[in-house]
């Protein structure tokens, strides 16, 4: 054991005693995590829209006020020409096209069904069926209001309401968990899980191999340690160091953010102790396969790239082709993003998380495993 | 000039030698775009839906007979109360709900309003309303089946959705990924190549041979550029067979706007490497200074438009920004180059500022 503390001790120095790399870990995450919070969002607001309106009467001004006003859009021209329209559609200028026909208000005194017809730039897949669905709405909203308006003129300002034919079904819509639907609830807890990981791997690949470069492994070889201590003793201290990077990240997630923490953190720090054992473990698997820091770097940064990536931190997993939802099983970072969300939003509980937990547990022991057994005193 | 040749022949040499370097520069675009190609989407499926229905009915019946008829949804538990639900959500065994009222149908026969609760897991808000807006479609379109009463008011909006009709999201990811994968590629191979001639000594060797910065420049970028030329070719090929992406407008246009791109990147990466001692600090610059700005900072997985202004302000020096605009028009709207002067000018001058600064970044190696 005084072995382990003993190299232990050596780690934390290097990392303390070169003011640049502690600054690295301690402080470049947070500014990360508070840049990164902010540019991760899908949230769709204000979309640019562009009005042609033929009809030119109260009835379609009332529609284009109410699309102005439900702050989801955003009228940046509006012309009665389809060209200029299309022109700004191709440019890129706006996102809809809003196009209000001819006699649009005399077919609905007429009839009471009116056609509106919507361009959508569908370049961006589901944020247009977001942009349509809000835009419907707001017709569907407008034609009620109509409605009650003629009803109201029609039968004299009576107070009962129309009776009707059609079945009403009172229908409520309630977003869990996060009703606001605020995107940084939701990116923080994921990215902070990026960042500690990026650290954690990248000191620990690094650290053999500059060891190797150096030539101070061999040294190490020489004295009586065993394997097994040798890997514990150069991960404590990563491991401490991730521990803490999470803590200050919680804290900036709760105090700038505002991110809810909703169960228990002491979860959350025991399924982060299992998770960075994991992490680290294979920092180092990968610094005792290759022979220099180049190649650790290259070889952590193509892992990194496809870990995050496919952890479901971005772009949700559901979404995923089937096969890749089956190999992002194998990814550590999936299972913890998982867990992380799961804990602080939905106030998950031992039970909730326990399959996911037991993946990392299984990974993190073969994990280990694979570093001991890879690192060998020989030298080849 | 044929000291400049003789400079281009080494590198050619240098890159030839190194088989297993050229396969992972040429081969690893390719199978990157692969992989994230089906990994990065957003297109909401078989969405995990829940039942609450205490008392089915007929009405109840119908409704979910449609939910299960809209393709979208799949029904994972059909429980008699609203408790049970807290613990499918957690554990992500359900991502929305469907709520219904006790003596749902009688209710209605009575001429009484009957609750229908929509839940979705809004965790993740994107997913959230879009499983929240499927799920009103769903019921709205039940109600308007209903024979119309006389005064009803509707106003039916014909939605056309230009430029990407099935609203693929690879469609929109693929040509994204294109300069994703080509930004970290091309300005990691000039960054290494340049910094392993420092490490190893030679460039001094370079620096007092009569040719001039801007020569060497020259022979450093032009092996690389060919090298990345393929890559794009490649990745252009790949979204066309694999992923059926549509390429609308010019071939050539794209061709020229990756040249172009390219060249940025790799000037990009001579700038880092010139400005830095050791190969790692320079992987480590490359790396740093350009996947996470690429990833997060160039639209190409979150929408530019979504982000607070002092991000967008940032993106404009993006290289990659301007490239996935481009790449994005020319195959998903099919416009040419009256449309992208813009962003191509953007391009050219970023190619001849960062061209013009690691040659200066040169000159001031030479005066120490």
């Amino acid at each position: 054991m005084r072995r382990i503390l003993f190299l232990a001790r050596a780690e934390v120095l290097h990392v303390v005693r070169d003011r640049a790399t502690l600054a690295q870990v301690l402080v470049v995450p947070v500014l990360q995590l508070l840049v990164l919070s902010n540019a991760a969002t899908f949230l769709v607001t204000n979309t640019p829209t562009y009005v042609v309106d033929f009809d030119r009467t109260s009835v379609s001004r009332g529609l284009v006020n109410r699309f102005r006003a439900s702050g989801h859009f955003r009228v940046e021209e509006q012309s009665a020409s389809p060209e200029l329209a299309n022109e700004a559609l191709l440019r890129g200028d706006v996102t809809m096209v809003l196009t209000i026909p001819h006699d649009f208000e005399a077919t609905i005194v007429r009839t009471g069904t009116a056609p509106i017809q919507l361009t959508v730039n569908a370049e961006k897949g589901s944020a247009a069926g977001i942009v349509q669905s809000y835009a419907s709405s707001i017709a569907a909203a407008y034609a009620s209001e109509l409605e009650a308006s003629v009803h109201g003129a029609s039968l004299g300002g009576s107070e009962a309401p129309p009776a009707r034919g059609i079945p009403r079904i009172d229908l409520r819509v309630r977003s869990w968990y996060n009703p606001a639907l605020n995107y940084k609830y939701y990116m923080v807890p994921g990215i902070l899980v990026a960042l500690v990981t990026l650290i954690g791997t990248l000191l620990t690949a690094q650290n053999i191999a500059r060891e190797k470069e150096l030539g101070t492994l061999e040294q190490l070889n020489v004295t009586p340690m065993t394997r097994l201590q040798f890997i514990a003793a150069k991960l404590l201290p990563f491991w401490a160091l991730g521990m803490l990077n999470l803590a200050i990240g919680l804290v900036v997630g709760a105090v700038v953010f505002g991110v809810p923490m909703r169960g228990s953190l002491l979860l959350l720090f025991g399924s982060a102790a299992v998770y960075l054992v994991a992490a680290l473990a294979i920092g180092l698997w990968i610094s005792s396969v290759v022979d220099t820091q180049q190649q650790a770097m290259f070889v952590t940064f193509f892992v990194m790239n496809v870990y995050l990536l496919m952890s479901g931190l971005f772009t949700p997993i559901d979404s995923m082709a089937p096969w890749v939802q089956t190999v992002s099983q194998l990814n550590p970072v999936r299972h913890f993003v998982t867990i992380s969300r799961a804990i602080l939003m939905k106030g998950a509980g031992p039970a909730d998380i326990a399959q996911p937990f037991f993946v990392l547990t299984i990974f993190g022991a073969i994990t280990l495993a694979l570093a001991i057994r890879q690192y060998s005193k020989r030298v080849v | 000039m044929s000291a400049l040749a003789g400079l281009l022949r080494k590198e050619v040499y240098h890159i030839l030698r190194d088989r297993r370097t050229l396969i992972v520069i040429i081969v690893l675009p390719v199978l990157q775009v692969i992989i994230f190609g089906y990994a990065i989407r957003t297109d909401v499926d078989h969405v995990r839906l829940a039942i609450v229905d205490p008392a089915p009915d007929t009405v109840t019946l119908a409704i979910r007979a449609r939910f299960n008829a809209a393709g979208v949804f799949q029904d994972v538990a059909l429980v008699p109360r609203i408790e049970p639900l807290e613990d499918l959500f957690r554990r992500g065994a359900a991502q929305g709900a469907l709520v219904f009222e006790a003596g749902f149908a009688e209710r209605l026969a009575r001429g009484l309003p009957s609750g229908l609760l929509i839940i979705a897991d809004a965790t993740e808000p994107n997913t959230g309303s879009i499983v929240a807006s499927y799920a009103t479609a769903v019921i709205q379109g039940y109600q308007q089946e209903a024979p119309p009463s006389r005064g009803a008011v509707h106003i039916v909006p014909s939605v056309r959705m230009r430029f990407n009709p099935t609203r693929e999201s690879s469609n929109l990811f693929v040509p994204g990924l294109m300069a994703f994968v080509l930004t970290i590629i091309s300005s990691l191979m000039t960054a290494i190549s340049l910094t392993r001639e420092k490490e190893t000594g030679t460039l001094e060797a370079l620096l007092v041979s009569p040719l001039r910065p801007w020569q060497i420049i020259v022979g450093k970028v032009a092996p690389y550029l060919v090298v990345g030329f393929a890559s794009v070719v490649g990745v252009i090929f790949e979204a066309r067979l694999v992923f059926h992406v549509p390429l609308r407008g010019s071939l050539s246009l794209l061709l020229i706007e990756g040249i172009v791109f390219i060249l940025v990147s790799l000037s990009l990466g001579i700038l880092i490497s010139a400005r830095t001692s050791s190969q790692r600090v320079a992987m480590m610059g490359a790396l740093i200074g350009t996947m996470l700005p690429t990833m997060l900072l160039s639209g190409f997985i979150f929408p530019l438009e979504s982000m607070p202004w002092p991000l967008q302000a940032i993106s404009v020096v993006v290289p990659a920004r301007w490239f996935v605009l481009v790449a994005r028009s020319v195959m998903l709207k099919g416009v040419g180059l009256a449309y992208l002067w813009q962003p191509t000018l953007v391009l050219l001058v970023m190619a001849l500022v960062l061209l013009t600064a690691s040659t200066r970044a040169f000159h001031e190696r030479l005066d120490q």
